[in-house]
């Protein structure tokens, strides 16, 4: 079956593109736009690694087709630094060794990417309810959770 | 993945069309999240995907105010429930069950239309609106027709839905004051997980007294497709609403249920559980009631 155009906003670029109905948002970003970020782990939607923000919200790319997307802004963990410098989160992911094997890292740093978005202020139990959607199997969930606790301990001092 | 051609329409007449011009060969698509694990895995293999995401006018919350009554357009997702004021305050009910369905990036797409008419005995989102009373309008080639939700279900994956019909949206009658409700999915993880066993209890008290006047048991995964146990309730209309009352009527709606071994849980187990959330749930109906009171 023929492809079908699709105009999405990936990390702020515009593109036109043409994709085959069956192509996944996931598939879309890593094979066509070489963004790698988002990994696909189960392929099913459980595991969480493929999360990346559409319109703000943290979702599966690996069960949204490419042409469901059609329209939105898509963020992916390479669109999160700004100008070369890491956003607090990624920074706060490496100050609490967030991060082993790291598979599972750009998917929960999209959730709580955008978890924040909406609860800056969020607590801890928020914040595990936030990345319950996501399976880490090395380091655990603990120094996760105390990265994106720390990003949201700054934001309330600064207020 | 199996290739499929991917049709956008934009009202409702325009899906029904086209579904009816590919017959069984197509199937609707709205956030994704069943549909989209069946295609990969082979379970389902349609030559037509039809999306429903842009049917505008099903994505909204309201509540008539002539009626009183609560509408839920089918493409509303569970997040939007979720987060949603109004039912967290007037239907916690509701509320317990969409918070703990998928997790939030499956609820930010998935719809409750979509978790209706996928008709799995687990269905979360069911419970409570069955124990609500709720029920749905649905749309097709024959015009617009409502079936109670208890009877829009006839099996694991079967509705009454036909010949390209859609689940538009879901209505629920305005409850009585001193109306309290509760569900509890009963499940081992906090996300993607589905229950063991899901119960919702509502519960209706007298003026001014604990006496019950209208009980609604419903139950997930205890049956082929979600049940209510009229035994338990029918119990319950008339009796002072406590702890033992309560006992009794989860001992009623445990022997009701027809749960099953499963890969998950076992039926004596589910069986012993169903007795317990219908005296818990029962309990938090009271407390909620009594909330309400308080305000």
């Amino acid at each position: 079956m023929s492809k079908q155009s699709l105009e999405i906003i990936v990390n702020g670029e515009n593109y036109f593109l043409a994709v085959e109905p069956n192509c996944t948002l996931m598939e879309l970003l890593r094979d066509d736009l070489e963004l790698t970020g988002a990994k696909e782990g189960c392929g099913e939607g459980v595991c969480g690694s493929c999360t990346v923000l559409m319109d703000g919200k943290p979702i599966r790319s690996c069960l949204t087709l490419a042409l469901e997307a059609s329209g939105s802004h898509i963020t992916t963990v390479e669109g999160l630094a700004q100008h070369g410098d890491l956003d607090p989160l990624q920074q706060a992911f490496i100050d609490h060794g967030a991060v082993q094997c790291g598979f599972c890292t750009s998917g929960m740093l999209m959730s709580a990417k955008g978890f924040l978005l909406e609860n800056p202020h969020a607590g801890k139990k928020e914040i595990r309810n936030a990345l319950s959607g996501h399976i880490c199997r090395c380091t655990g969930y603990t120094k996760i959770v105390e990265a994106v606790e720390s990003v949201v301990d700054r934001s309330q001092e600064k207020r | 993945m199996k290739k499929f051609k991917y049709l956008i329409s934009k009202t409702l007449d325009e899906a029904v069309s086209l579904y009816q011009s590919h017959g069984d060969s197509a199937m609707y698509v709205a956030g994704g999240t069943d549909v989209m694990v069946k295609i990969k895995s082979g379970k389902v293999t349609p030559d037509y995907l039809i999306s429903l995401t842009h049917v505008g006018r099903n994505s909204e919350i309201r509540i008539n105010p002539e009626t009183g009554t609560l509408h839920v357009g089918g493409l509303v997702t569970h997040r939007t429930l979720e987060m949603s004021p109004l039912i967290k305050l007037q239907y916690p009910i509701i509320h317990d069950a969409v918070q703990r369905i998928g997790s939030t990036q499956v609820r930010n797409v998935a719809t409750i239309g979509g978790n209706l008419v996928n008709a799995v005995p687990s269905a979360d989102g069911a419970i409570p609106l069955i124990a609500l009373d709720a029920y749905v309008n649905i749309y097709g080639s024959a015009g617009e027709h409502s079936v109670d939700l208890i009877h829009f279900f006839e099996g694991p994956g079967q509705t009454v839905l036909m010949n390209g019909e859609i689940l538009t949206e879901i209505v629920v009658p305005k409850q009585p004051p001193r109306t309290g409700g509760a569900y509890q999915k009963f499940g081992r993880r906090a996300a993607m997980e589905l229950p063991l066993i899901g119960v919702g209890v509502l519960i209706t008290l007298e003026e001014d007294s604990n006496r019950c006047v209208r009980a609604r048991i419903a139950l997930g995964v205890a049956a082929p497709t979600p049940i209510r146990t009229l035994g338990a309730e029918r119990y319950l209309v008339g009796k002072e609403i406590n702890e033992d009352t309560l006992n009794e009527a989860g001992k009623l709606a445990a022997e009701e249920s027809r749960v099953r071994d499963s890969i998950r849980g076992l039926a004596w187990y589910r069986r012993e559980m169903v007795a317990v959330s219908v005296q818990r749930m029962g309990l938090t109906c009271l407390q909620r009631i009594n909330q309400l009171k308080a305000k």
